[in-house]
């Protein structure tokens, strides 16, 4: 197994499902340089007609991925920044995530949309987004969201695998991890998430880039004494709502860390969810760690603003621990003693 | 051409303006739930364009896609039941009039959104392109979705990859409630010069005319030279959309339909035929009232139809791995 980076699984994996699959063609603009790392190199090895480069057209070429896919290719559609993917939201939500609905299940669309996603670094409010929890309400589209090198790499082979639209967004501010994968392709299959730290007291649910501060969190909080379990989902849409459950039946206590916008949220979405099914075992209300509701802005210290770290983790899991460990009856009196 | 594929273009104009007469009154009695654009006037396009075709090759179309389906082979029956919401419609009821689609007849869907379909036919050109395939996709739209800015990517996109495909613009005149006129700068066919590519003007109630365009752009698609652009001019009967007059007030004047209807792409046909064909006068006879009796057939058939099971609202969502 050889070390690689986090856009580099993703390489191997497209690559080697175009070898597999000579219907899987790539599409997008600058594909042939790559800008992430994911397509770079593959028009040597497999040419123009297969790594077609696209005018910055995202709309059309967005769209073209559901035609080209009703017709019978396998398109990678590389969106660049996931921003853009509301450049071409009409093609996405009414088209991509609409037609085999609508034909009364007579098409498959086995297209994966790519993009980076998530704050870089200063570029500011129209190259920042982390758009998941639109493109999973929207119905009809798959989302998923890795974090490590070995999850992206196993989910680009499902994703590309999947007969559906899939939208892949890989998470900026994971670019420099780097880890061993094995070198053949293997597939993670798509709503499987991962417990990616084993414990007792509290589960966290982290997306994406905030995964790894919240096992920073978890490894401090253990020598608080407290045991914290960090589950990655990996997979937005569909969403394994069986492990997570599992999970917080166990601890009791539940906090999600998500990059990205509080309102109408993954996070909100995921403590209701378990909620519905897991509400006699809460011992504490559940909390989200997200940004606030506003757009990413452009100056260091400001977008730090919006950062969820390894604090924020370690004092959400401490709130729910205190909450929880309070008398219940006690607190029933109180409140009755204030009304 | 033969006087038998003469017929055949006059049989499925009938096939289409029978249908639509049908689905209008439906309508007015209140038979069919939601919208319906009916592609009365507007006939010899469709048929026209896609009596160039192979069963193989695809077509994109819009919200006023009657007709272009059944140019393209659809089945009237199944058609008929998709608009009433059946389960033996051909999309089981969850797309009605707005989204027909039958890919084993190469058509990728009619489609509710203007302009919608356009980037999904540059893509059904690009899946021919890169398999190595013959196949031609006609890209059906209004003048209305002239306007998007899709068309525009979609014609240099398949300009500068030589993509098979022939972008047709139905020029009706309206784009919905508005004289087109008013609200577009140039012509349309004009926009193809700055890509490089044909732009053809043609009479878009002479199916004949139509079909001369077509196959020229069509040959030209396969021959691997590239898209084209054509603009025929026509004009919709009918609203755009049935039972407006409840939401708005009257945009055109009596005398400016009538001159249209002078120019019925159908009647004119008849007559042509009838001028040129006259020993076969009575085939026409018998091709209007197999046309109507089918057409009462698919109301009956899409009558007897059961509904869907309410639960089949949550299938078809995804498509299953390995199914």
């Amino acid at each position: 197994m050889a070390n690689v980076y986090f856009m580099q699984a993703m390489h191997q994996a497209l690559a080697a499902a175009m070898e597999e699959d000579e219907t899987v063609v790539v599409l997008g603009e600058d594909v042939d340089r790559g800008v992430f790392g994911v397509t770079r190199g593959l028009i040597d090895r497999f040419g123009p007609n297969r790594i077609r480069k696209t005018p910055i057209s995202e709309a059309t070429f967005v769209g073209g991925a559901v035609g080209a896919a009703a017709a019978g290719l396998r398109p990678f559609a590389h969106v660049m920044f996931s921003s853009f993917f509301y450049v071409a939201m009409d093609q996405i939500a009414n088209q991509a995530a609409r037609l085999r609905y609508m034909s009364g299940g007579q098409v498959e669309l086995p297209i994966v949309y790519f993009a980076g996603t998530g704050p870089s670094g200063s570029a500011a409010a129209q190259h920042s987004e982390n758009p998941h929890s639109i493109l999973m309400h929207t119905a009809g589209l798959k989302v998923v969201m890795p974090s490590t090198p070995y999850d992206a790499k196993g989910l680009m082979t499902a994703a590309i695998r999947d007969p559906n639209p899939v939208i892949y967004l890989a998470d900026l501010r994971l670019s420099r991890l780097r880890a061993a994968v094995p070198a053949e392709p293997y597939e993670i299959p798509l709503g499987s998430a991962d417990i990616k730290r084993v414990g007792e007291d509290v589960t966290v649910v982290a997306l994406a880039s905030l995964v790894p501060p919240v096992l920073e969190a978890a490894a401090e909080l253990e020598e608080e004494g407290v045991s914290v379990e960090v589950i990655d989902p990996r997979s937005l849409v569909p969403f394994d709502w069986e492990m997570v459950a599992a999970s917080v039946r166990r601890t009791g206590r539940l906090v999600v860390a998500d990059p990205a916008r509080r309102l109408c949220g993954a996070a909100g979405e995921i403590i209701a969810g378990v909620s519905e099914r897991v509400w006699d075992s809460l011992l504490a209300r559940p909390r989200r760690l997200t940004w606030p509701d506003v757009p990413v802005p452009f100056s260091p210290p400001l977008e730090k603003e919006l950062d969820v770290g390894a604090e924020d983790v370690k004092q959400a899991v401490r709130d729910v621990l205190d909450e929880s460990s309070r008398r219940i009856p006690a607190a029933r009196g109180a409140a009755r003693g204030s009304a | 051409m033969l006087s038998d594929a003469l017929l055949h273009l006059y049989r499925l104009m009938m096939r289409i303006r029978v249908f639509e007469e049908k689905v209008q009154e439906l309508h007015k009695l209140g038979r069919l739930p939601g919208f319906v654009h009916v592609y009365l006037g507007e006939e010899a396009v469709a048929v026209g364009a896609c009596s160039v075709l192979r069963r193989t090759d695809h077509i994109t179309s819009t919200h006023r896609g009657h007709g272009h389906c059944i140019a393209k082979g659809a089945d009237v029956a199944p058609m008929m039941a998709e608009l009433f919401g059946k389960a033996d419609g051909y999309c089981k009821g969850k797309g009605g009039s707005m989204h027909i689609i039958d890919t084993s007849l190469g058509i990728l869907g009619a489609n509710g959104i203007v302009g919608g379909g356009i980037p999904m036919a540059a893509g059904a050109g690009l899946a021919d392109t890169v398999l190595g395939r013959d196949g031609v996709t006609v890209c059906f739209f209004g003048d209305g979705a002239a306007n998007q800015g899709v068309l525009l990517e979609a014609l240099n996109l398949s300009a500068i990859w030589k993509l098979p495909v022939v972008y047709l613009c139905e020029s009706n005149h309206y784009m919905e409630f508005t004289p087109t006129a008013d609200l577009t700068a140039g012509r349309i066919y004009r926009r193809a010069e700055p890509f490089g590519i044909p732009g053809v003007e043609v009479d878009g109630n002479d199916v004949l005319e139509v079909r001369r365009a077509a196959a020229e752009a069509v040959d030209r698609a396969r021959r691997g030279e590239g898209p084209t652009l054509i603009e025929a001019v026509t004009y919709r009967f009918a609203g755009h959309s049935e039972g407006e007059e409840a939401f708005v007030s009257a945009y055109r004047t009596e005398e400016e339909v009538e001159s249209w209807k002078a120019r019925d792409p159908v009647t004119c046909f008849r007559e042509r035929l009838l001028a040129e064909l006259p020993d076969r006068a009575s085939e026409l006879d018998d091709i209007d009232d197999a046309e109507q009796a089918s057409v009462e057939a698919a109301v009956r058939f899409a009558e007897a139809a059961p509904f869907p099971p309410p639960g089949q609202a949550l299938e078809h969502v995804f498509a299953e791995a390995g199914a």
